[in-house]
């Protein structure tokens, strides 16, 4: 019982830090696509970025460069993440196989 | 060789590589046929995603499109590409967790019932089918373009090929195709891209020469001389509230397709699921970023070819009088002064130009070898089969799996299944090819169905799923009903001329959101009907809350206590 309670705290724990990193990037996610790209499009048209407007850059390149950042320090924040509270999965190839069949 | 020998020589390499793929991957039991058998690496899975996305419509017209919106063509895209950073944070990793076959397993699981795994099972039929219906179409249109065979014929040889390697070899088969025809693709739109660009600015890197060439400053002022609209400027074509909403609109819905979700089955771990998404994205972006790129080159190019020349002299073009004869392309004197001339005006206006040559004359215009120009008819046919392939792997999933299997036949053994997945397959290309014969007059438009649909339906539910414990039957079924309703009202409203044949719309936006964006509205409805039936119906029963908490967690619980 203690060690399954303990089990569950480090898996709230877990989730609390996985939520948090996910609404920062969400953040991030809006502020670079949605924000800059179209809410801010008419203010930003009068900062150059280069030989570009920056709105037109952001909504036509900066922010799918952007999106790409941000999926893979998600992925590689979760691995540390994994490795940090021991949730990494551990591959049973039986076992996969048998989760799809079983129901 | 003559440029249509070579077309027909690649694609028919190209064909017969895919079918012996689907030959090499021949597969005998439903865990391949549906998820690949869950061991497809991260950057193989991303090739295919990103070849599942990219359809005939992204290779052939985007960059067309976007050419003609300006700044307003960013709703396709940052709404096509922002929907995979919502994949990958909000779903992808659960879902891969959750490990079964396809969406309606999830929600019929999650929502302990098999009223919305029917529904869901529904939408994702619908989704699909309505987009496939484009795709088929556009093989037809490769072949007629390329190598000047009817329609018909083209779309009946897609269908063949199609149905080999789908049938045979079902996800497994689909996935490395698609991996394949990724890179065929890409390959086909970046050479003329980078061509291009060293053209006009000296850099053959497009996303590059477009930030630091001035060439989209001078196409603006160009288009500002001739009296159209701004380039550089935003909201031009759509307020400023639909480019918003669209966009997200977009964004929500790519997210919630069902044939990009299903992918994420696929990769042996919740870990290879997070990657696989970053990696589809890249690969996405490669196209996604061109395209904006090869918009404002290609159009820059065209306008000062065209503008105040002599009619006679640009006539000697080649490439012109080639696509001229196409119809894509229309030069007429109209006020008889022997030179063409640009004006926002349909009755002074001399050259009109089809957003589709955008792409499909820059390897003519930027004077590559006609081997090139095979290649694109090549990568107009692999971004096309790529996408419809999957596309029917996901309505065959739905009915086999989903409906007969999970909802009729329980009982169903691993060989019946098989079989009915295979036949399923095989219905869905005969369907397919229905629609890409006979298109329904409204064909461009359903597309505006897909997104809104996913985004009002599958989305929300799926997300609630994950991240709201508390969410239950009731809450899901009742959000999932009035989302759906409300946007497929409202679309059908908005599109009337289209899907009645009525005057007029028979109601022009909803607060000012159009056809396009109106999913935002719905998947709000969604949200805020789930929220309220859940919380005033009873709590989900223990192993629900005890399964949402398993897919939290990547590390299998059973082996987790020590």
């Amino acid at each position: 019982m203690d060690v399954n309670q303990e089990l569950n705290e480090k898996q709230k724990e877990y989730w609390q830090k996985n939520i948090r990193l996910i609404v920062g990037l969400l953040v991030i996610w809006f502020l670079v696509s949605l924000f800059a790209g179209i809410i801010m499009a008419v203010p930003l048209s009068n900062v150059p970025f280069f030989n570009l407007p920056l709105s037109f850059w952001f909504a036509q390149q900066g922010s799918i460069i952007i999106f790409v950042i941000l999926i893979f320090y998600y992925a590689k924040k979760m691995d540390q993440l994994d490795e940090q509270y021991d949730v990494k999965e551990v591959i049973l190839t039986e076992q996969t196989d048998k989760k799809g069949d079983d129901s | 060789m003559t440029v249509e020998a070579l077309t027909l020589t690649l694609v028919l390499i190209t064909f017969a590589i895919y079918i012996y793929i689907g030959w090499w991957s021949k597969v005998k039991d439903t865990s391949n046929f549906f998820v690949a058998g869950k061991e497809i690496p991260a950057v193989a899975n991303g090739a295919a995603i990103a070849a599942d996305w990219m359809s005939a419509a992204s290779f052939i017209s985007m960059a067309g499109l976007i050419s003609f919106l300006g700044y307003d063509g960013t709703i396709y895209l940052m709404g096509w590409t922002g929907g995979y950073v919502l994949l990958a944070l909000l779903l992808a990793p659960y879902l891969r967790k959750f490990g079964r076959y396809t969406v309606p397993d999830f929600i019929g699981d999650r929502y302990y019932s098999n009223g919305a795994r029917a529904v869901a099972a529904i939408a994702t039929i619908f989704i699909s089918l309505t987009y496939v219906a484009g795709q088929m179409r556009g093989v037809g249109i490769v072949f007629s373009r390329y190598l000047q065979v009817d329609i018909m014929v083209g779309v009946f040889i897609g269908m063949a090929i199609v149905a080999f390697f789908a049938v045979l070899g079902g996800m497994k088969g689909i996935t490395w195709t698609q991996v394949i025809q990724y890179f065929v693709l890409i390959i086909a739109f970046i050479i003329p891209a980078a061509a291009i660009s060293l053209k006009l600015t000296g850099n053959p890197v497009p996303q590059l020469g477009l930030v630091f060439s001035d060439i989209a400053k001078q196409l603006s002022d160009l288009q500002v001389q001739l009296g159209l609209n701004e380039y550089l400027k935003p909201f031009q074509n759509l307020s400023g509230l639909n480019v918003f909403a669209v966009t997200l609109a977009l964004m929500i819905g790519t997210a919630g397709l069902p044939h990009v979700i299903i992918r994420f089955y696929t990769v042996k771990d919740v870990r290879s699921a997070r990657w696989s998404a970053g990696w589809a994205l890249v690969f996405i972006a490669l196209l996604y970023t061109t395209a904006p790129a090869i918009g404002v080159f290609a159009k820059y190019n065209l306008i000062n070819s065209f503008n105040n020349e002599p009619i006679d002299q640009v006539r000697e073009i080649s490439w012109v009088a080639k696509w001229e004869e196409t119809g894509l392309l229309k030069l007429e004197d109209k006020n008889g002064d022997g030179t063409l001339n640009f004006t926002n005006n349909n009755d002074t206006n001399e050259v009109t130009i089809d957003r589709d040559i955008i792409v499909l004359s820059t390897p003519e215009v930027a004077n590559l070898s006609p081997f090139i120009i095979a290649l694109v008819a090549a990568g107009g046919l692999a971004a096309a089969l790529s996408t419809a392939s999957g596309l029917l792997l996901a309505m065959s999933s739905a009915v086999s799996h989903d409906l007969y299997y999970r909802i009729f036949r329980p009982d169903a053994s691993e060989k019946q299944r098989l079989a009915v997945g295979r036949w399923m397959i095989f219905l869905a290309v005969i369907v397919a090819g229905y629609f890409g014969i006979n298109p329904p007059g409204f064909v461009g438009e359903v597309v505006a169905f897909a997104f809104g649909l996913a985004a009002a339906s599958l989305f929300p539910a799926i997300f609630l799923g994950i991240f709201d414990k508390r969410m239950n039957r009731e809450g899901a079924i009742w959000g999932i009903l009035s989302g759906l309703i409300f946007t497929l009202t409202m679309i059908l409203l908005m599109r009337s001329v289209q899907i009645f044949g009525t005057e007029t719309q028979i109601i022009e936006s909803f607060l000012g959101i159009n056809a396009q964006g109106i999913g935002v509205i719905g998947a709000i409805i969604n949200f805020v009907v789930s929220f309220i039936v859940s919380r005033n119906t009873q709590e989900p029963p223990e192993e629900i809350s005890k399964m949402v908490e398993d897919i939290r967690i990547p590390k299998v619980v059973e082996t987790s206590e020590k």
